[in-house]
């Protein structure tokens, strides 16, 4: 299954986020397509995103790196990058990699949308 | 003798295919339901490793993965043909060379080996002359049940 990637804009509390959605398989040739996306969005302006990853079904150390180089551009910015995401086998790949210290990750977009912190 | 040879050139639209593969394999072999998850993981993350290995150093030769079936394990062994430094041939830029351009991309494939060694227990990373190699395994149903 291949990558499926959609953004929309909603306000919070904190001022205006940015969800993209994402679905589908996040690998070494995937990845590439969601870097574009975030790097896209931080030069048009939107500096608060949050991922949605609950249509993701599989997520390698390739989609890792583009996150993490997706929080360094928005924290350029004093921006944020937050994870929505409740399945097991996919938080695990970011507990062994020690990067649940460094994402903020929700259990719903509102719960994202919603933090000021 | 290896129960599934794979050999694919070093494009990442392949990876997913040597992923599909394994897992596949791997059920028939027995191991764990709860188990594959990860093997796909782990499979797909020597591959990635290979192919940016390979495509680094412009080798046009093929990603090898070996999915073997023994009498208590099943085990997945990719190859890659990066020679490891030092050995012969010395190729500009070979494997730890210092002259590769710096991209986003540096570090996943240390972050690649990270979730390798997190997710498998029994794990062997080699290299030589005519490239490296990891070796991974995983206990079958019948051994689980035997032990």
């Amino acid at each position: 299954m291949d990558l499926s990637l959609s953004t929309r804009n909603v306000s919070g509390p904190g001022g205006d986020r940015t969800v993209v959605e994402v679905g589908g398989e996040i690998d070494v040739y995937t990845a590439p397509k969601l870097r574009e996306q975030l790097v896209e969005l931080v030069n048009d302006g939107s500096y608060h995103l949050v991922v949605d990853m609950e249509g993701v079904d599989f997520l390698d150390s390739t989609g890792l790196g583009v996150l993490v180089g997706g929080l360094k551009r928005v924290r350029a910015h004093e921006g944020s990058l937050r994870l929505v995401c409740n399945q097991e086998r996919i938080l695990k790949i970011f507990r062994i990699t020690g990067l649940t210290k460094v994402f903020p990750i929700h259990t719903t977009v509102d719960e994202a949308v919603a933090a000021t912190d | 003798m290896a129960t599934v040879e794979l050999r694919f050139s070093a494009q990442p639209e392949h990876v997913r295919t040597a992923r599909l593969v394994a897992a596949a394999v791997a059920r028939r072999a027995g191991v764990d339901e709860a188990v594959l998850d990860e093997v796909r993981l782990a499979v797909g993350e020597a591959c990635s490793r290979a192919v940016g290995l390979h495509r680094s150093h412009g080798i046009t030769a093929p990603v090898s993965v070996v999915l073997t079936e023994e009498e208590k394990a099943f085990s997945i062994e990719v190859g890659d043909a990066v020679p490891e430094p030092g050995s012969a041939p010395a190729t500009p830029g070979a494997r730890g060379g210092s002259d590769e351009p710096e991209t986003e991309g540096d570090g996943e494939d240390e972050m690649g080996l990270a979730v390798i060694s997190g997710l498998v227990d029994d794990v062997e990373v080699r290299s030589g002359a005519d490239g490296g190699t990891i070796r991974m395994s995983w206990p079958t149903a019948l051994a689980a049940v035997r032990s």
